[in-house]
C-alpha cells in the first residue's frame, strides 16, 4: 500500500517535472529520467531531500527578506542605536531541534537505501540447474576503455555493455591501471573501479534501450584519469531477456571469415601475417576478461560508435585507425607507423580494415 | 626629489619588507601574494570555461586542461583563499585581542615566506616542462602515471608552503591563548578571532596527514617506494584517506575565518551585538570538531562498504545543525538592527542565499546512495563552489573592503566596490547554479571536452558567461584598488563608524607596536562599550605609559625559505638520474635552510625597547604610516 | 630580558621554562607542535598497519620472520634510559645547577648515539639480508617509519649538542632555560613514539 502511495506520488512529481523542466537532458544519459531501479531509488532521494531542502530555503528567505526591508538604516533613521539584544534560549533550541528533525527524515531512507543498493546476497545463488540465477558482469575499466567480460557465459565484450531487462546484473568492477570509475547515469549511481580491489554492485536495467533516440543509453567514466578521460564513454545496450538470450548464443559461436573481397583484404592484414592488430584485439566473442591488451572486436559492426565518441560509419574508422591519438590523446594504441614497417596505411588498406571491421557482427 | 633617491626609497621598502616580523606587514605580504595568486587561479578559471563554452571546443587540449584544472584548484585552495584569510588574520586577529604582536613574530614571517616559495616553486611548474595534472586531489594511481615532473612539483611545492601553514597555525593559537590583553577572557573574544582559533587548531591536527601523504608520494617517484604501487603490494586509497582527512577539515579551514569576518560584518553594519553570541562560538567549535569525523564522504563511491558509507552519512548531516544555528543567529542579528548598506555588507547580505544554497546541496550529498549519482558530476563542482566562492570569496572580497583603511589607512571607493559586488555576484550564480543541473543532466566533472548529443550545450555557455561576468567583477576591483592608492586618502581611527571591537579603537594603520598602553577590556564589544560611556579615548588602559619590548626584524625567514626552494628542484631533478648537479644542489639547498636554522638558535635575539618618550612623540602626529 | 642578570639556586624561579613571556609562549607553542607530531606519527603508523606484509606476490620477507626482538629490546632500554637521564638534567634545570644538568644532558646524549648507532646497524643488516627499501609495500612503511622516528632522534641530538655547546660559558638564564626544557620534552616525545614502535611494529610483528 505504502508503497503504491510512493509511486503515485513520484509519478506526479515526476510529470510535473517534466512539463516545468523540459530540459531533464537526455535519456541516454541523465540522471532526472531513471530508466532503472537503482536510478529511480537515487531520484526519489533526489526529490526528497530538494522538498526538505527547499523548505529551509523556504523559511530562511522570508526571515531574511523581512529584515533586510524592515531594518534599513534609511528607514528607521541615521542616529538610532538598535537594542543590543544577547539572545535567546528558546529560539537556539528551536533552530537546533528542527533541523535535527529535518535531517532524521532524510537519514532514515539513507542508511536503509545504503544498505539495500550494497546488498550483493543474491549474486552467486545458483539455481536447481546450476546456472546462475543472476547475471554477473566483471567490467575491466583501462585507459581509455572498458571490457565487459560474462564469466559463466564465457564471453566478453568491449565498449559496449548488453545487458537484459527486467533483473538484478551485478558488476565486478577493477580497472587495470589507474582508478576509474563506472556510471551509467539514467540507470544509477557510480561505483570507481579501484587498481586494488574488486568492487561489487548491481543495477536493474527497465527500459529496453532499442526505444531510446540513440538506441543506447551511455555510460561514462567519472573518475579523472588521465588526458583522455572525457573520452572513455561507454555505451549500454539493453534487450529484452530473449533477446539477451540470443545475443549470447550468437557470441559464444565461432567468428566466420569474412565474405567480401575488401573484407577478406582486411582480415589479411588484421591478422598475424599483416599489421598484427589481432595481437591485441580479439576477433572471437569467447573468451576471459583481462587478456587482451586492447578491446575486443567481435561486435564492431553491432556498436552504436567508433571508440566510444566518434560516429559509427566507415569513414570515422578509417579516422581513428590512421591516427588514434587524434581523437583519444594518451590512448595505448599504437600508430600505423608503429605497426606498418614505419610507413601509414594506404587509401586501398584502410578501406579493407574498415570494411572487414563493420563486418563483424553478432546480430542479424 | 631626484629620481636616485627614489629607487633607494623603493629598495629600503622591499628589504623592510623582507626582513619584517610586524604582523600587519606579513599581512599585507600574505594579502599582495594571495592576491597574485587569486588572479592567476582566476586567469585558469576563465581558460577552463572557454574551453567548455561550446561542444568540442579546441581552445585547450587535453593534457594542458588537466593541467589547468589542477593548477586552478591548486592554486585557489593552498595559495589564494588561505593567505587572503591567513593576510586578515595577520592583520586584525592581534589587534582585536590587544596584543602588541603575534607570540612568535619571527616564525610568523618564516610561515609567510615558506608560503610563498612553496607557490612559486608550485608555479614554476608552468615553464619547466608542465603543470601537475592529476587534479587538485592528485589520486594517487594517476599521480604515478603521470609523466614529466608536474606532480613532483606538486608534492614538493604543497610541502614547503604546507610547512609554511602549520606554523601560522601553531603561531595563531598561541598567539590567542597567551596573548590576550586583560580582561579579554574566552567569551569576550570578537567572532573573527574565535574562528581564527578554532581554524589554526585545524591546520594543526589536518596537515600533518597531507604532509605525510605528500611524502609517501615522492619518496613514490623520487627514490622507489611502494607505498602507492599495487604491483608491489602498495595501496592508493591510503593516499585518498590521507588527502581527505586533510581535505575536509581543510574547507572548515577556509569557511571558518570566512563566517568570522560575516560575523563581523553582520554586527558592525546592523549597529547591533551579535545575537546568540555563544551560541555562535560553540556552533564554530562544533563544526570544527566534526570536520575531523566525516573526511570519507568524499569516499563514497570508493567501495568502503555500506555501514563506513552510512555511519559517514549520518556524520555529514549533523554538522548541518551547527551550520544552521548559525545562519540563523546572523538573521536574528540583522533582525532588529539598523542595516546600512555598504559594500561589506552587500557582500555579507548576499552570502547567507548563496551559502544556504550550497549548505543544503552538501545535505543532499550527504545521502550516500543520492551521492552515487552526484559524485564526481557537475553536481559537485557547483557545489564546492557555492560553499567555497558563495561563502570564502564573497567573504574575502568583504573583508577587503572592511579592513582596506585598518591595513591601509585609505578606503577603497564604494561605488566601485558596488559594481564589484553586482558584476561577481550575478555572474557566481550564472556560472555555478546551472551547474547543478548539468551534473543531474549526466555531466561528469574534469572534462576537457563533451559532444554535441549530450545535451549539455546551452547550460554549459550559460555557465561560460557568468565567468566572464565575475571577471569583470575583479577587473573592476583591482582598478578601484590602483585608484584608491593613487588618491591615499587618509582615514582616522574607525572609518565606518560602527566598529565595535579593539581593532577600530586605534589608528588606522596601527603604529607598529599597535597600543602604545595596552588596552582593559571590559566586555564583548570592547569599542563599542567604551563609545556608548562616552569614552573619547576608546579604551582604558592597563597599564601606564611606559617602555615596550618588540622583537628584532631578520632576513633568515626569507633564508631558510630559499635553502628549501633550492633543495626542491635538487630533489625534483635528482630523480631523473642524468643530472649530475641535482644531488649537489639538493644538498647545498638543506645546508642553507639548516644552516640558517642553526645561526638563529646561535644567535641571541633579544629584541629592543621603544621608550616612553618616543612613544610621547608618535602620540603627537609623528609616526602615523606604522613603520619604525 | 637581560641576559647578564646572575641567577643563584634562590632567585631562581620554580618554573624557568615559563618564567617569562617568550618562555611561556614557546612552552605552548612546542606543546602544539607535539600535537601535530603526533598525528604525523598516527599517520605513519595507520600507514604501517595497512601494508604490513603487503608486497609482491612471492614476497620473501614479512615481519614475523624478519625482526628480531633482542637487539629492539636492548634499543628500547637505552631509549627509556635516556628518557630518564634528561629527567635528571632537567631536575638540575631546576635547581640552577647547570654543571650537573650539562652532565645528564651529555649522558642523554651518549645514550641517544648508542641507540642512533644500533638502529643504523640494524638497518644495514635488514639491507644485507636483501629487505631494502624498494623491496614492497612493507619495506617501504617500515623504513619510512622507523626511519622518521630516527630522523627524530637525530634532530633531537643536533638540539642537546647545539645547546649545550652554546650555553658551555654563559650557564643558565631566562633566556635559554625553556630552551633546554623543550629539547627535554621533545626527548621524551621521542621516547614515547618509540615505545609505540616497539610494540605496534616489533612485538605485534614477531608475535602477530
Amino acid at each position: 500500500m505504502k508503497k503504491g502511495l510512493k509511486n503515485w506520488r513520484l509519478f506526479a512529481l515526476l510529470t510535473a517535472l517534466l512539463v516545468f523542466l523540459s530540459g531533464c537532458g537526455r535519456e541516454e544519459i541523465s540522471t532526472l529520467l531513471p530508466a532503472g531501479e537503482v536510478a529511480s531509488d537515487q531520484f526519489n532521494m533526489l526529490i526528497l531531500s530538494s522538498a526538505v531542502m527547499a523548505f529551509v530555503i523556504l523559511v530562511v528567505t522570508i526571515i531574511y527578506v523581512l529584515a533586510i526591508v524592515k531594518f534599513r538604516r534609511s528607514k528607521i533613521g541615521e542616529d538610532v542605536i538598535p537594542e543590543q539584544v544577547e539572545g535567546s534560549a528558546k529560539l537556539e533550541f528551536l533552530w537546533t531541534a528542527i533541523p535535527i528533525v529535518l535531517i532524521l527524515i532524510i537519514a532514515v531512507p539513507t542508511v536503509y537505501s545504503t544498505f539495500d543498493l550494497a546488498d550483493t546476497s543474491t549474486m552467486d545463488v545458483a539455481a536447481e540447474d546450476g546456472s546462475m540465477t543472476n547475471l554477473t558482469v566483471n567490467v575491466n575499466a583501462m585507459l581509455y576503455w572498458w571490457e565487459f567480460e560474462y564469466p559463466e557465459q564465457g564471453i566478453v565484450t568491449s565498449q559496449e555493455l548488453v545487458v537484459p531487462t527486467g533483473e538484478r546484473v551485478y558488476f565486478n568492477l577493477l580497472a587495470a591501471d589507474v582508478k576509474h570509475s563506472f556510471w551509467i547515469p539514467s540507470i544509477g549511481g557510480k561505483l570507481d573501479a579501484n587498481p586494488e580491489n574488486v568492487n561489487t554492485f548491481y543495477l536493474t536495467f527497465d527500459k529496453e534501450s532499442s526505444e531510446l533516440e540513440d538506441g543506447v543509453f551511455y555510460g561514462k567514466c567519472a573518475e579523472l584519469c588521465g588526458p583522455s578521460h572525457a573520452l572513455m564513454d561507454f555505451k549500454v545496450k539493453t534487450l529484452s531477456p530473449e533477446d539477451f538470450d540470443q545475443w549470447v548464443a550468437a557470441m559464444q559461436e565461432e567468428t566466420p571469415p569474412a565474405e567480401e573481397t575488401l573484407a577478406q583484404e582486411g582480415e589479411q592484414l588484421f591478422g598475424a601475417d599483416g599489421a598484427g592488430c589481432i595481437a591485441c584485439h580479439a576477433t572471437s566473442g569467447v573468451g576471459k576478461g583481462g587478456v587482451m591488451q586492447g578491446p575486443n572486436v567481435a561486435t564492431f559492426g553491432d556498436r552504436n560508435r567508433v571508440a566510444g565518441i566518434l560516429e559509427h560509419n566507415e569513414e570515422e574508422v578509417k579516422n581513428w585507425i590512421s591516427d588514434p591519438q587524434k581523437y583519444k590523446p594518451g590512448n595505448l594504441m599504437p600508430s600505423p607507423k608503429a605497426l606498418n614497417d614505419g610507413k601509414d596505411f594506404t587509401e586501398q588498406e584502410l578501406d579493407a580494415l574498415a570494411a572487414y571491421l563493420m563486418s563483424l557482427s553478432v546480430e542479424e | 626629489m631626484s629620481s636616485i633617491a627614489q629607487k633607494k626609497g623603493f629598495g629600503a621598502t622591499v628589504w623592510d619588507y623582507m626582513t619584517t616580523v610586524d604582523h600587519k606587514k606579513i599581512a599585507i605580504l600574505y594579502f599582495i601574494s594571495g592576491g597574485l595568486f587569486f588572479v592567476i587561479g582566476g586567469i585558469e578559471a576563465m581558460m577552463i570555461r572557454i574551453q567548455l563554452m561550446k561542444a568540442g571546443n579546441d581552445f585547450l587540449s587535453a593534457g594542458l586542461y588537466n593541467e589547468i584544472i589542477t593548477m586552478h584548484g591548486t592554486t585557489m585552495i593552498f595559495l589564494a583563499s588561505m593567505p587572503l584569510l591567513l593576510a586578515f588574520m595577520n592583520a586584525v586577529m592581534p589587534l582585536q585581542i590587544g596584543a602588541r604582536d603575534v607570540a612568535f613574530p619571527f616564525l610568523n614571517s618564516l610561515g609567510f615566506w615558506l608560503f610563498f616559495f612553496g607557490g612559486i616553486f608550485l608555479n614554476l611548474s608552468w615553464f619547466l616542462g608542465g603543470a601537475p595534472d592529476a587534479g587538485w586531489t592528485n589520486y594517487a594511481s594517476l599521480a604515478m602515471a603521470s609523466e614529466g615532473h608536474g606532480i613532483d612539483f606538486y608534492t614538493l611545492g604543497l610541502t614547503i608552503s604546507g610547512f609554511g601553514t602549520l606554523i601560522a597555525g601553531i603561531n595563531f593559537l598561541v598567539t590567542i591563548i597567551n596573548m590576550r590583553a586583560p580582561g579579554m577572557t574566552y567569551m569576550r573574544m570578537p567572532l573573527f578571532t574565535w574562528t581564527t582559533f578554532v581554524a589554526s587548531a585545524l591546520i594543526l591536527l589536518a596537515f600533518p596527514p597531507l604532509t605525510i601523504g605528500l611524502f609517501f608520494m615522492v619518496f613514490d617517484r623520487l627514490f622507489g617506494a611502494n607505498f602507492f604501487d599495487v604491483a608491489m603490494g602498495g595501496n592508493t586509497i591510503i593516499w585518498e584517506h590521507l588527502f581527505w582527512i586533510f581535505g575536509h577539515p581543510e574547507v572548515y579551514i577556509l569557511i571558518l575565518p570566512a563566517f568570522g569576518i560575516f560575523s563581523e560584518i553582520f554586527a558592525i553594519f546592523s549597529r547591533k551585538r551579535l545575537f546568540g553570541y555563544t551560541a555562535l562560538v560553540f556552533a564554530t567549535i562544533l563544526i570544527g570538531f566534526y570536520g575531523f569525523m566525516v573526511w570519507a564522504h568524499h569516499m563514497f563511491t570508493v567501495g568502503l562498504g555500506p555501514t563506513a558509507n552510512a555511519v559517514f552519512a549520518l556524520a555529514t548531516m549533523i554538522i548541518a545543525v551547527p551550520t544552521g544555528v548559525k545562519i540563523f543567529n546572523w538573521l536574528l542579528t540583522i533582525w532588529g538592527g539598523s542595516i546600512s548598506f555598504t559594500t561589506p555588507m552587500l557582500y555579507a547580505i548576499a552570502f547567507i542565499p548563496s551559502f544556504v544554497a550550497g549548505g543544503v546541496t552538501g545535505v543532499m550529498q550527504a545521502m550516500a546512495p543520492l551521492d552515487y549519482q552526484l559524485h564526481d558530476s557537475y553536481f559537485i563542482v557547483a557545489h564546492f563552489h557555492y560553499v567555497i566562492v558563495g561563502g570564502v570569496v564573497l567573504a574575502i572580497l568583504a573583508g577587503t573592503h572592511l579592513y582596506w583603511p585598518k591595513m591601509f589607512g585609505t578606503m577603497l571607493n564604494e561605488k566601485l566596490g558596488k559594481v564589484t559586488f553586482w558584476f561577481f555576484l550575478i555572474g557566481f550564480h550564472l556560472t555555478f547554479f546551472i551547474q547543478h543541473f548539468l551534473g543531474l543532466m549526466g555531466m561528469p566533472r574534469r572534462v576537457y571536452t563533451f559532444g554535441t548529443d549530450q545535451g549539455w550545450d546551452a547550460y554549459n555557455l550559460i555557465s561560460s558567461v557568468g565567468a566572464l561576468f565575475m571577471a569583470i567583477g575583479v577587473i573592476v576591483l583591482v582598478i578601484n584598488v590602483i585608484l584608491t592608492t593613487i588618491k591615499n586618502e587618509r582615514v582616522g581611527n574607525d572609518p565606518w563608524g560602527d566598529g565595535r571591537t579593539l581593532e577600530w579603537a586605534i589608528p588606522s594603520p596601527p603604529p607598529f607596536y599597535n597600543f602604545a598602553q595596552t588596552p582593559l577590556v571590559r566586555g564583548l564589544d570592547s569599542y563599542w562599550i567604551e563609545k556608548m560611556e562616552g569614552n573619547k579615548e576608546g579604551m582604558v588602559y592597563a597599564e601606564p605609559l611606559g617602555d615596550i619590548h618588540m622583537p628584532n626584524g631578520s632576513f633568515i625567514p626569507v633564508v631558510i625559505s630559499f635553502g628549501m626552494f633550492v633543495a626542491s628542484f635538487g630533489a625534483l631533478y635528482h630523480m631523473d638520474g642524468d643530472k649530475a648537479w641535482a644531488l649537489p644542489v639538493l644538498i647545498i639547498g638543506l645546508a642553507i635552510t639548516f644552516g640558517s636554522m642553526l645561526v638563529r638558535s646561535l644567535k641571541d635575539d633579544l629584541g629592543f625597547h621603544i621608550t616612553k618618550e618616543e612613544l610621547l612623540r608618535d602620540a603627537k602626529g609623528g609616526n602615523k604610516d606604522g613603520s619604525k | 630580558m637581560d641576559l647578564n642578570k646572575k641567577y643563584t639556586p634562590q632567585t631562581w624561579p620554580d618554573h624557568p621554562e615559563t618564567a617569562t613571556l617568550e618562555g611561556k609562549n614557546k612552552f605552548v607553542g612546542f606543546w602544539l607542535l607535539l600535537a601535530a607530531e603526533t598525528v604525523t606519527f598516527a599517520s605513519l603508523f595507520a600507514t604501517y598497519l595497512a601494508l604490513k606484509d603487503k608486497g609482491p606476490s612471492g614476497m620473501e620477507f614479512t615481519a614475523s620472520g624478519l625482526f628480531e626482538l633482542p637487539l629492539v629490546f636492548a634499543m628500547t632500554m637505552i631509549l627509556l634510559t635516556s628518557s630518564l637521564t634528561s629527567v635528571y638534567a632537567m631536575y638540575h634545570m631546576k635547581n640552577h645547577n647547570f654543571k650537573a644538568m650539562q652532565a645528564w644532558l651529555g649522558i642523554t646524549v651518549l645514550l641517544g648515539l648508542v641507540f642512533l648507532g644500533l638502529e643504523i646497524y640494524e638497518f644495514n643488516h635488514y639491507v644485507h639480508l636483501g629487505f631494502g627499501y624498494t623491496n614492497s609495500a612493507f619495506s617501504s612503511a617500515f623504513y619510512t617509519l622507523v626511519g622518521t622516528h630516527g630522523a627524530h632522534v637525530l634532530f633531537g641530538l643536533s638540539w642537546f649538542i647545539a645547546l649545550m655547546l652554546r650555553n658551555a660559558k654563559r650557564g643558565l638564564n631566562m633566556y635559554n632555560a625553556p630552551k633546554f626544557y623543550l629539547a627535554a620534552l621533545y626527548w621524551h616525545f621521542i621516547d614515547v613514539v618509540w615505545v609505540f614502535i616497539f610494540t605496534v611494529v616489533y612485538l605485534m610483528g614477531v608475535i602477530g
